[in-house]
C-alpha cells in the first residue's frame, strides 16, 4: 500500500496539482487553465489525477491533501485539505526540496510576480508585485496574441534574435504602444518578441528586486518560466547561470504537497470522484455591523460546509487555516 | 434642529475626546454634534467618487465621513491639518463638497502658518459667542488628559492582546471603556473612569506563553491609527500571535513629536540627516530602535502615494539590507479586499518563524 499525498496550486490564470508518494518524488501531476472557475478547475484537476494513478495499478491511500494560490482557502474547504498555505511559502519548500544550495527564487506567474531570498535554507526576504500585472504571464500572453505566435513558440522565436528591439519595460500600457509602434516600423517578429521578453525581465528586476542581492544559485519559476526567451534575458542582464526545473510551473503544488506530507495525519478520506458531487457557492454581504464582511458560503450537495470571509468569530473557518 | 450641527471626520477611537471637546466648547442652546456614521464599505466608496483619484487614501475617507455626516444634516465641518498634503485638504475639500451642492461652514484647526491657539478660539467663538479663553483653554487640557487616557490603554490593548487567555476580553472592555469614556462631563470624573478601567485592564488574565513574534509597525500616521484603513492589520497579527508595537498615536504626535526631534535625528545616524516631512524620519529611526530592541520583524505602512513615506523607503531598503532584518511594505489605497494582504502578512509571518525557529536551533 502506497502513501501518497496531494498538493494544488489554485492561481488566478492555471490550476497546477501534483501528487507525490512519501519520498517527495513525484508520481502524477496535471496543469490546466483555471478559466475563472476554480471548483471546475479542480474537478478537472482531480479527475485527471485519478485517471493517472490509476494507469499505475498500485494500490494506494491518501494521507493528506494541502492547497496554494490565490483561491486556496476556497478549494481547500472543498477538498478538505489538512494544510492550507500561502504561495511565498509554498514556493519555497518546493524550490528546496529540489535545490537545496538555492539563494534566490524568480517567480512569475499568470498575474503576480515574486521573488523570494534564501539563505542557509530558510526564506529571509521576499517581495511580491503588489499594484499591477505589468511583466506577468498575462500581459505575455495578451502581446502574443497581438503578434500572431501560439504563447509556447514565443520563447525559442526569441532565441533566433539578433537585435532585439528596445521596448519599455515600466508600464504594460506604454510596452504596448511601444510594441504596436515598432511593428508598424517594420521591426523583425523575433526582434519584437525578444524585446518583449527583455522588457518582461528588466520590469521584474525594476519593480521586486529593488536592491535586494540576488546570488547564486538562482532559480527561476512559475509558468513564464518556460519562456525561454525571458531566461536567456534574465541570464544577459544578471550575467547568472539560471536554473529552470523541468516542473518549474509545479513548484507551488509541490511545496504545499510536501506540508502536507510533514504534517501527516490519518488517512483523511478523500473523495477521488468529486464528479456527482455538486459544489456551490453564495456571496451575500453581512449586515451584523458596520465592518459588513462579504461572506462567502460554501455548499456541498446543498449542505453547508464553510463560511469564510468573515472577520469576526461569528463565521469562524471550520478548516484549520494553518 | 438646532442652528448649528456639527461634525468631523473619523480617525480610530479619537471621536470620543473629540466629541468630549466640542461638547465643552458648544452652547447646547444652538448647537448639537453629530458623530460621523461609523466606517464602512459605504464611506469608503462615497469618498472615492468625489475624490481624485491620485489622492492619498485618507483624504478619501474624510470625505465619506463628511458626505454621510451632511446627509445627516451636518452644516459645520472640522478639519485639521498636517506637515504634508493633508495640509491642503480642507482647500480642496471644502470646495468640492460646496461644488456638489452643500452648504456648510468649514473650521479648519491648522492655518498654512501653523495652529495658532487664538485663531482656533476665534473660529469656535463664531460659533458660540458666549465661549470664554479661559474655558477654551480648560476644555482643550481635559481633552488632552483623555486623549492620553485613550492612546495608554489601547497601546496596552495592543501589546497584550496577543497574550489573552479569554478571546475577546480585551475587546469587551474596550468597548466599554468607549462608552463610559463618551459620558465624562469634567477632569474629575476623567480620573474616575481612567482608574476603574486601568484596574479592570491589569485583571485581564493574561498567558505569556502565548506570544511568538515581535513586529513593529512604522509609517504614514493615517492608516496607523485608523484599523479600517489598513484593513485591521493589528488584529489580524495578533491573531498569528504575533506581539505589535506602534510608536504612532494622537498624543504622540501632538505632544511628543516636536520634542523629539533632535533625540530622532540622532536615532536615524547615519541614515538620514534632516527631516523627510510629516512622519519619514519617525519612520527610519523607529525602525532603527525596533531593530535595536530584537524586534523580529517590521511592517512598512502608508496610503498609495503618500510621498514623506515613500521618502523614507530606500532608507529602510538600505537598513533592511545592512541590518538583515525583513521589512514588508504596505500600501492602502480604496481597496477592500483582505486577501492580498492575508497572503503577504502569512508569508511575512512564517518567513520570521522559520528564521527564529532556526536560530534557536
Amino acid at each position: 500500500m502506497k502513501e501518497y499525498y496531494i498538493g494544488v496550486d489554485i492561481g488566478s490564470i492555471s490550476t497546477k496539482a501534483v501528487v507525490i508518494d512519501e519520498n517527495k518524488e513525484i508520481v502524477a501531476s496535471t496543469y490546466l487553465w483555471t478559466e475563472g472557475s476554480p471548483i471546475e478547475a479542480v474537478k478537472k484537476v482531480v479527475r485527471d489525477l485519478k485517471r493517472q494513478l490509476a494507469a499505475l495499478k498500485e494500490e494506494f491511500k491518501i494521507y493528506g491533501v494541502g492547497t496554494t494560490g490565490s483561491a486556496r482557502n476556497l478549494i481547500g474547504t472543498i477538498l478538505q485539505a489538512n494544510v492550507i498555505k500561502n504561495e511565498i511559502t509554498a514556493h519555497a519548500i518546493g524550490t528546496l526540496s529540489r535545490y537545496p544550495n538555492v539563494k534566490t527564487i524568480l517567480e512569475i506567474g499568470g498575474q503576480d510576480s515574486k521573488i523570494i531570498i534564501i539563505k542557509d535554507g530558510i526564506v529571509v526576504d521576499y517581495a511580491m508585485n503588489t499594484l499591477c500585472a505589468a511583466g506577468t504571464g498575462a500581459f505575455l500572453s495578451s502581446q502574443a496574441k497581438r503578434l500572431g505566435v501560439p504563447i509556447e513558440e514565443m520563447g525559442d522565436i526569441a532565441l533566433h534574435s539578433k537585435n532585439p528591439s528596445k521596448i519599455a519595460a515600466r508600464c504594460t500600457v506604454f510596452a504596448e504602444s511601444d510594441l504596436v509602434h515598432k511593428a508598424q516600423i517594420g521591426h523583425k517578429k523575433e526582434d519584437l518578441i525578444a524585446g518583449l521578453c527583455n522588457s518582461v525581465a528588466k520590469n521584474y528586476l525594476n519593480n521586486l528586486s529593488k536592491g535586494k542581492p540576488i546570488e547564486d544559485m538562482v532559480v527561476f519559476q512559475g509558468g513564464v518560466s518556460k519562456n525561454k526567451g525571458v531566461k536567456k534575458a534574465f541570464e544577459d542582464i544578471l550575467q547568472k547561470t539560471i536554473y529552470v526545473d523541468p516542473d518549474s510551473h509545479l513548484m507551488g503544488a509541490l511545496g504545499v504537497a510536501i506540508l502536507s506530507l510533514e504534517d501527516r495525519q490519518e488517512e483523511i478520506p478523500f473523495d477521488l470522484d468529486m464528479e456527482n458531487t455538486e459544489f456551490q457557492t453564495i456571496g451575500n454581504d453581512c449586515k451584523g455591523c458596520s465592518n459588513e464582511c462579504e461572506i462567502i458560503s460554501v455548499y456541498k450537495n446543498g449542505k453547508l460546509i464553510d463560511r469564510m470571509g468573515g472577520r469576526c468569530d461569528k463565521f469562524h473557518l471550520l478548516v484549520k487555516n494553518k | 434642529m438646532k442652528k448649528y450641527r456639527i461634525s468631523f471626520p473619523h480617525l480610530g477611537n479619537y471621536y470620543v475626546p473629540i466629541y468630549q471637546l466640542l461638547e465643552q466648547l458648544i452652547d447646547k442652546e444652538t448647537t448639537e454634534i453629530l458623530i460621523p456614521k461609523k466606517m464602512s464599505k459605504e464611506t469608503i466608496d462615497l469618498g472615492s467618487r468625489v475624490s481624485p483619484d491620485f489622492i492619498c487614501v485618507p483624504f478619501k475617507y474624510n470625505m465619506g465621513n463628511y458626505i454621510e455626516s451632511l446627509e445627516s444634516g451636518a452644516n459645520v465641518l472640522i478639519q485639521a491639518g498636517g506637515g504634508c498634503r493633508y495640509g491642503y485638504y480642507f482647500e480642496l475639500q471644502e470646495q468640492i463638497l460646496k461644488d456638489l451642492g452643500y452648504s456648510f461652514l468649514f473650521i479648519t484647526l491648522l492655518d498654512p502658518e501653523g495652529i495658532r491657539v487664538k485663531n482656533v478660539f476665534q473660529k469656535f467663538k463664531s460659533i458660540n459667542p458666549k465661549l470664554t479663553f479661559t474655558h477654551f483653554v480648560q476644555s482643550f487640557l481635559v481633552a488632552i488628559e483623555m486623549i492620553y487616557a485613550l492612546d495608554d490603554f489601547e497601546t496596552y490593548v495592543r501589546e497584550n492582546l496577543v497574550y489573552e487567555k479569554v478571546k475577546g476580553s480585551f475587546i469587551k472592555l474596550h468597548e466599554a471603556f468607549l462608552e463610559s469614556l463618551k459620558k465624562v462631563k469634567n477632569k474629575r470624573e476623567l480620573r474616575a473612569c481612567k482608574k476603574e478601567y486601568f484596574k479592570k485592564l491589569k485583571e485581564i488574565p493574561l498567558d505569556p506563553s502565548k506570544k511568538n513574534l515581535k513586529i513593529g509597525i512604522v509609517g504614514e500616521l493615517y492608516t496607523s491609527m485608523e484599523p479600517f484603513a489598513s484593513l485591521f492589520l493589528e488584529r489580524e497579527l495578533a491573531d498569528m500571535n504575533c506581539y505589535v508595537k506602534r510608536y504612532t498615536t494622537v498624543s504622540y504626535l501632538l505632544f511628543e513629536k516636536g520634542r523629539n526631534q533632535a533625540k530622532l535625528l540622532k536615532l536615524a545616524k547615519p541614515y538620514v540627516t534632516y527631516a523627510l516631512g510629516a512622519d519619514g524620519l519617525e519612520s527610519v529611526a523607529h525602525t532603527l530602535e525596533l531593530i535595536e530592541q530584537g524586534y523580529d520583524g517590521i511592517i512598512h505602512i502608508k496610503p498609495f502615494g503618500c510621498m514623506p513615506e515613500i521618502n523614507a523607503m530606500p532608507i529602510l531598503q538600505k537598513i533592511s539590507l545592512e541590518k538583515n532584518i525583513p521589512i514588508m511594505y504596505l500600501t492602502f489605497d480604496s481597496q477592500t479586499s483582505e486577501v492580498g494582504i492575508k497572503t503577504r502578512l502569512e508569508a511575512f509571518y512564517d518567513m520570521l518563524d522559520m528564521k527564529k525557529k532556526r536560530r534557536s536551533v
